[in-house]
């Protein structure tokens, strides 16, 4: 049984289509990427999936049970969590925090049991801060667990939102764009540890990627939307074929042009990509 | 967090260690110690109020700053803290009734302080009516202590006004009602942020406050702008072992220091009570929702419920002073719940630090003294010098604290006692005490000029 089935999503804004009709199966154990032009869509996916936005039409099911409807933080409850595009980390807060408050629905201390400071309450303690130290061990952090999140660099501050989203012990992570503005050398870490989520913890992938090599090598399914409506769907060498993806990224003629050459090895769409200008999408 | 320290690498590097560790050891045990006992003598000397007796009163609860200070044995300060707040104090204070008073009103701001920083510094949400909760607490022990219940509840008539016994269950039901009342106030508020939060509770103070003038009418529950006299105390239940033991106390100076203990003892209460939420799930949730309450939510933080959580504690702890304030007042009226008494309670959280509780402690402390008894006397020692009426510092003294309130905010905007992940913010890095936003703007420029050695996979 797929872990989540998604079907025919559409959200607006206003007389925007941010994501219309989207329909998209994830099943459990898998490293799937949803990648597009700027704009098309993917973030608003996510958020919709997350509940930070409700859908206008469609239905959710994760794990046998529908997420509509469901506040964000029950829908991180029940097993999806996330990671944000621009780094959005508790900035005052030291990195074993930031994941301790990731872990906020699977520690149950009631009220009075904090007041009252029970054994029971001690003990769950010390074991959130374990586990929040083996996570972070998970992303190479556990050496700067007690630095103030905002003092860390770049990379690790990307590193530390897996390990955060990792806190709610999800059955998948939504990754959005987890190398973004990452030099080869970081990208490769942060891939690494990408497969590890899956290969070592079992947690099912969904990675909105910008980064085609990171894209190409980790994914087993990839799905392309553009303004909002997917494209494609397949396989890594189905996308990198696939005149509509090459049309969305490189504009018409391009995609024409590689169509006509029948080129054994299709160009590979480039690293960095942009959405094209209109001109070049109008020819 | 364990400190790790740097291990010695030869014997006489060790002995040298063990040297310095005994030097520092024993050296700030003698000298605080002579500090609290000089000033305590020099205090219980000569008790007249009095320019001097002011000074050595800041000094002797600077007592309590240095104990927190200065890195010694728990131990120790505990026997300190109970030798100055337990016996010095209260003892010098059948002396001198006035500082008595001060310390005791310090004290309830103190538990003020703790509550809004709940709310403020902890959760990140402006409440500008905090006061209203406190108005809540007091009219609740107002009423029922007096007949004005009576005219509620007219079955019971004969009941009111209840009997003194009673204080001690609406010590609790001050926790309670305050509690509500908090929630009342933040259901309709979830929604907002920053200035419209500010202007909601703005609004909400207001109402309670004009509330309290105007429910006179059609039946009379506050009595309305005459206020409530003659408010009822808390039992003296322990008078007769006073007088068992010949200790020469009239009743107003048992009041006194009752109610000096009684503070004390909520003070301790709350002072734990804030700290163990504050490192639990609850306090880091509430200050995942002030940093960033999006992604607060998006890892599991239920908002609704954390923010509710922070109105009613913060409130609770409002509502229960007030049942306090009421009965140590005797006498309670609405312009004493007013704006400028919220925005003083949110002067001590900020002067002390946002979201730090001994800052809240200090603040509290700060702005009670200086309102109470420095800015008063200092009024007061500038008039002996011969100047015109219209320049007479008496007047000035509001003008005066609003300096002091501009030049902290300037100099030290994270508070004079930041919260430990704040000064952490300062000074576990090297960079010295830079703004918040060159700090940030430094980090990324060296982000984006130099590539990231620290991964290593």
């Amino acid at each position: 049984m797929a872990l989540l089935e998604a079907k025919n999503i559409t959200k607006q804004f206003g007389g925007l289509v941010a994501v219309n009709d989207v329909t998209l199966t994830i099943e459990p154990g898998s490293i799937i990427s949803v990648i597009g032009p700027n704009g098309a869509g993917k973030t608003t996916f996510f958020n919709v999936l997350t509940g930070i936005y409700k859908p206008d039409r469609g239905k959710i099911i994760f794990d046998g049970h529908p997420l509509v409807n469901l506040r964000p933080d029950q829908i991180t409850a029940r097993g999806i969590c996330r990671t944000f595009q621009n780094i959005r980390l508790f900035h005052n807060m030291t990195v074993l925090e930031n994941v301790l408050v990731g872990m906020h629905s699977r520690i149950r201390a009631p009220f009075w049991s904090i007041i009252l400071r029970t054994p029971g309450m001690k003990h769950e303690e010390r074991e959130a801060i374990e586990r929040a130290r083996h996570l972070l061990a998970f992303v190479n952090l556990d050496n700067k667990r007690d630095e103030l999140a905002k003092n860390l660099p770049y990379g690790d501050q990307r590193r530390l939102e897996i390990a955060r989203a990792l806190g709610a012990n999800p059955k998948m992570i939504l990754l959005d764009e987890p190398t973004a503005g990452m030099n080869p050398h970081e990208t490769a870490s942060a891939t690494k540890i990408i497969q590890n989520l899956r290969d070592d913890l079992g947690v099912t992938v969904v990675l909105i990627e910008h980064d085609m090599r990171v894209v190409m090598s980790i994914s087993e399914r990839i799905s392309v939307i553009d303004y909002g409506t997917k494209i494609a769907e397949g396989g890594p060498e189905e996308i990198r074929a696939n005149p509509h993806v090459i049309e969305a990224y490189l504009g018409k003629g391009a995609a024409e042009s590689s169509k006509s050459a029948a080129p054994s090895h299709p160009p590979d769409p480039p690293a960095e990509v942009g959405r094209p200008d209109p001109e070049l999408r109008s020819q | 967090m364990a400190r790790t320290d740097t291990q010695p690498s030869n014997p006489e590097g060790f002995l040298n260690m063990l040297r310095a560790e005994a030097g520092r050891g024993m050296i700030p045990y003698l000298l605080v110690t002579a500090y609290a006992l000089i000033v305590t003598t020099l205090l219980l000397i000569d008790p007249a109020t009095s320019l001097r007796t002011d000074i050595l009163f800041v000094l002797f609860l600077g007592v309590m700053l240095t104990l927190y200070k200065v890195p010694l044995a728990a131990g120790y300060k505990l026997v300190m803290a109970i030798a100055l707040l337990g016996i010095a104090m209260p003892y010098f204070g059948t002396l001198n009734p006035f500082y008595m008073d001060v310390a005791t009103q310090v004290g309830m701001f103190v538990v003020l302080a703790l509550g809004l920083n709940i709310v403020v510094g902890m959760a990140g949400l402006l409440d500008l009516g905090y006061v209203a909760f406190y108005a809540v607490g007091a009219y609740l022990w107002a009423i029922f202590s007096t007949d004005q219940a009576a005219n509620i509840i007219p079955r019971l008539a004969d009941s009111f006004p209840l009997a003194p016994e009673w204080f001690f269950i609406f010590l609790f039901l001050g926790l309670i009602v305050g509690g509500f009342t908090g929630v009342l106030l933040g259901l309709p508020v979830l929604r907002l942020r920053g200035d419209y939060l500010a202007i909601v509770t703005l609004g909400f103070g207001e109402v309670i406050r004009v509330l309290a003038t105007n429910l006179d009418r059609p039946v009379n529950i506050t009595n309305g702008a005459q206020g409530i006299k003659s408010i009822g105390r808390p039992p003296l239940f322990f008078e007769p072992w006073v007088q068992a033991l010949g200790v020469p106390l009239d009743r107003s100076q048992l009041y006194q220091l009752y109610f000096y203990f009684l503070v004390l003892v909520v003070v301790v209460v709350m002072i734990v009570v804030v700290y163990r939420l504050n490192n639990s799930r609850i306090g880091r949730a509430w200050a995942s929702i002030r940093e960033d309450e999006t992604a607060a939510i998006a890892m599991g933080v239920p908002l609704v419920r954390m923010k509710l959580l922070a109105f009613a504690v913060g409130a609770s702890f409002a509502g229960t002073m007030g049942v306090i304030f009421a009965s140590k007042q005797l006498f309670i009226n609405p312009p004493t719940f007013d704006l400028i008494r919220s925005i003083n309670i949110l002067a001590m959280v900020i002067l002390g630090g946002m979201g730090s509780i001994p800052g809240a402690v200090l603040g509290a402390t700060l702005v009670t003294l200086l309102n109470l008894q420095l800015l008063p006397r200092v009024a007061r020692e500038l008039s002996v010098l011969d100047v015109p009426s219209w320049l007479d510092p008496t007047q000035y003294q509001r003008m005066l604290f609003g300096m002091l309130l501009i030049l902290m905010t300037v100099f030290r905007p994270e508070g004079l006692l930041p919260e430990d992940r704040r000064r952490q913010e300062l000074h576990g890095q090297d960079e010295s005490a830079m703004p918040d936003t060159l700090l940030e703007s430094e980090q990324q420029q060296a982000d984006v000029t130099e590539p990231d050695v620290d991964i290593q996979t």
